[in-house]
């Protein structure tokens, strides 16, 4: 069954940075029990994703009408007038473009999981741009696990349920594996196109210049990091509190104890228990989860890197080789 | 369905030739240079039909007969006699350049038709420049088309438009496309509606029936013709189409064209070194078409060009001429940064694995 993809321009944001735009899709999940084993899309949804980011990125003027964009309603109309002309209008997930690789956020984790709470098997494709123009296409596909689903749900972030729940950054998301599949007649097209349109003169996936791409890289992860560190800075303080609450606790009830044994033998009533409580106020427990998050964002950094890394290493050997050829 | 639906045979040309011209020399200005072959008043259309070849010619001259039918006629020979994609550039024609989501978009349209239907209609949207027209969205409009009528959903195209706008204001809508061999009666009708919405519209034809064994794709706009001071017929003067890509789209492309050589034609995203594999694979083969080139001018079966020659000059001389020792420093030093990125790269997934555990003890 062939899909389709619509967007929706949520309000772009002006900075250079040009995180997500943004984007309600539909596609097809594929089987499973419960969970999604695959994603197939039809090659039209690729090139409408890609279409999208480009004229959204060539920037429009900020209005004042842009305030009243309604999403919701846009999204209602535009699936009844697709109703009409058989188009699938089965919501399956959602696209979003990403900087860099910089897509785990806590604004993707709420949407995904409002997705995922209303559909079982929605998806949230993420496009990254960059690096499609340097030679592949770069398309991954992600859901929430099961465990992360339920920790949301109950939106307590504390460490102790994170504990229970034993989430590591490694099982936030679940990656499925895309495949893309064309109709007979879309085939048929390529083969038109192939024949008619000019040879990419742009080999860009050979090209060795690399240093512009994994110096930004770089500077996103060392931001990161340094957000991790501060982060972790922030936990050791509380986890020094409270082990000094303890502590202090420990000592007022065992003064406690000796002044009541020193009033029994001096044969004064003891005094009353006094609520701990209330002279020790307990501490807030920092929210895990920003952190999780952003242990996510490096592990994805750096596994972006390494791929970088390795492509670029079998592209210097090739020149080496090339190299040797001419000497 | 808002339209009231239209006997076929009226004739379509009735409505005033003034307005048809009228428009298109004032709306727009931009399209002014390339709307030279569209007659300005009502006169001649023999300059008219500059870039179509005689069969167009020859209807416009003998405009005796009655305009009903003029249109009719006049068509089918301009199309068909001139038989399969016809050559371009047409001079003096606007070209018209299209981006394969269109296409792509127009063909699952044609595949979702309703029971019955024989071809999709549906509006192209984009932008107009100075000498070219570049279609960048499409979206298809519900239509019930019979022998003797055609209804078409306006109100739908409108709606679909302004929701269209909210998302990307700059497009406009450009003309209409239809699946389908042949330019029917009925086109004439709905370029008609199509006129009212946007100046000197575009007609795009995508074959799906694959006649000739080929989807061919053309596009047209339309000029008037007939005897001046009689009633005026109207044309189809073929387009140049072009295809625009932006470089994403290219490699979307290009990815996408692979499903064309897998048995279920379906296909995964390669990773990493596979990507590099596949992409020197591609200049492996570029090469082998230039080196037997090269030995086909050798043994004399194709003469040499000199052009040819030149590029192949360049090409060699590409290879950079670097002493060794030079060359090693570079290759080293790149070397040493990508394997110290990885060890970084390596040693922070361990950092944050290791805090985990000790958050979690």
């Amino acid at each position: 069954m062939a899909s389709r993809k619509e967007g929706t321009g949520s309000g772009t944001t002006s900075s250079s940075s040009n995180t997500g735009a943004g984007g309600k899709g539909k596609g097809k999940g594929g089987s499973g029990d419960s969970a999604v084993k695959q994603v197939q899309i039809d090659g039209l949804v690729v090139l409408k994703i890609i279409k999208h980011y480009q004229e959204e990125g060539q920037g429009t003027e900020h209005t004042e009408d842009d305030a009243e964009f309604d999403e919701v309603q846009y999204q209602m109309e535009m699936m009844r007038s697709l109703r009409h002309v058989n188009i699938d209008h089965l919501h399956v997930g959602w696209y979003q473009s990403t900087y860099y690789g910089s897509f785990i956020t806590r604004a993707l984790l709420d949407s995904q999981f409002s997705y995922q709470h209303a559909i079982e098997e929605s998806v949230v494709l993420i496009y990254d741009p960059i690096k499609t123009a340097q030679g592949s296409l770069s398309l991954k596909a992600y859901r929430l696990t099961p465990k992360l689903m339920e920790v949301c749900k109950e939106k307590d972030f504390s460490p102790e349920a994170l504990k229970k729940g034993s989430i590591t950054f490694e099982h936030m998301f679940e990656e499925v594996p895309i495949v893309i599949k064309n109709s007979h007649l879309i085939n048929v097209l390529m083969w038109e196109l192939e024949k008619k349109s000019a040879v990419a003169d742009k080999h860009e996936l050979l090209s060795l210049a690399s240093s512009n791409h994994l110096g930004k890289t770089l500077q996103l992860l060392m931001d990161r990091v340094d957000e991790m560190s501060q982060d972790i800075l922030k936990y050791n303080t509380y986890m020094r509190n409270m082990s000094k609450q303890q502590q202090q606790k420990h000592q007022y009830q065992q003064r406690r104890q000796q002044e009541n044994m020193q009033r029994q033998s001096r044969g004064e009533p003891p005094l009353p228990e006094e609520d701990l409580s209330k002279l020790f106020k307990p501490l807030q427990a920092p929210a895990r989860m920003d952190s999780l998050l952003i242990a996510g964002q490096i592990n994805t950094y750096c596994q972006n890197i390494k791929e970088f890394t390795a492509q670029n290493l079998g592209k210097l050997f090739m020149a080496q080789a090339l190299q040797e050829y001419n000497n | 369905m808002a339209t009231p639906a239209v006997p076929g045979s009226v004739p379509v040309a009735t409505p005033d030739p003034a307005e048809a011209p009228a428009p298109a020399p004032d709306a727009a200005a931009a399209s002014a240079p390339a709307l030279a072959p569209v007659p300005a008043p009502v006169p001649a259309p023999t300059p008219a039909p500059t870039s179509s070849p005689d069969p167009a010619a020859a209807a416009s001259a003998a405009p005796g007969q009655t305009p009903a039918s003029a249109p009719a006629p006049a068509q089918t020979p301009a199309q068909s006699l001139v038989g399969p994609a016809l050559p371009g550039p047409f001079p003096g024609g606007r070209v018209v350049r299209l981006h394969p989501v269109i296409l792509a978009s127009i063909v699952d349209s044609y595949e979702r038709r309703n029971e019955g239907a024989a071809r999709v209609i549906g509006t192209l949207l984009g932008t107009v420049d100075k000498h070219s027209v570049e279609v960048t969205n499409c979206f298809s409009v519900p239509h019930n088309e019979s022998e003797d009528e055609v209804a078409v959903d306006m109100e739908f195209a409108k709606n679909m438009y302004e929701l269209h706008k909210k998302v990307s204001p700059n497009e406009l809508i450009l003309g209409w496309y239809a699946t389908g061999h042949d330019i029917t009666e009925h086109s004439v009708l709905i370029h008609e509606y199509y006129s009212r919405e946007a100046p000197n519209p575009i007609h795009l034809t995508v074959d799906t029936s694959l006649q000739n064994g080929r989807m061919s794709i053309k596009a047209y706009v339309s000029t008037l013709m007939g005897v001046p001071g009689r009633t005026m017929g109207v044309m189809f003067t073929p387009l140049t189409v072009k295809y625009a890509y932006y470089d994403t789209e290219r490699i979307g492309v290009d990815l996408i064209m692979k499903t064309c050589f897998s048995p279920n034609r379906v296909i995964g995203l390669s990773s990493d070194l596979q990507q590099v594999a596949g992409s020197s694979a591609r200049i492996q083969d570029a090469l082998s078409t230039v080196l037997q080139y090269a030995e086909d001018v050798l043994s004399g079966k194709v003469s040499a060009d000199n052009t040819v020659g030149r590029f192949l000059m360049s090409l060699v001389n590409q290879v950079p001429k670097i002493a060794a020792e030079d060359f090693e420093t570079m290759l080293n030093s790149n070397i040493n940064d990508l394997l110290m990125v990885t060890y970084l790269a390596n040693l922070t997934q361990s950092q944050i694995a290791l805090n985990e555990k000790l958050v979690n003890l």
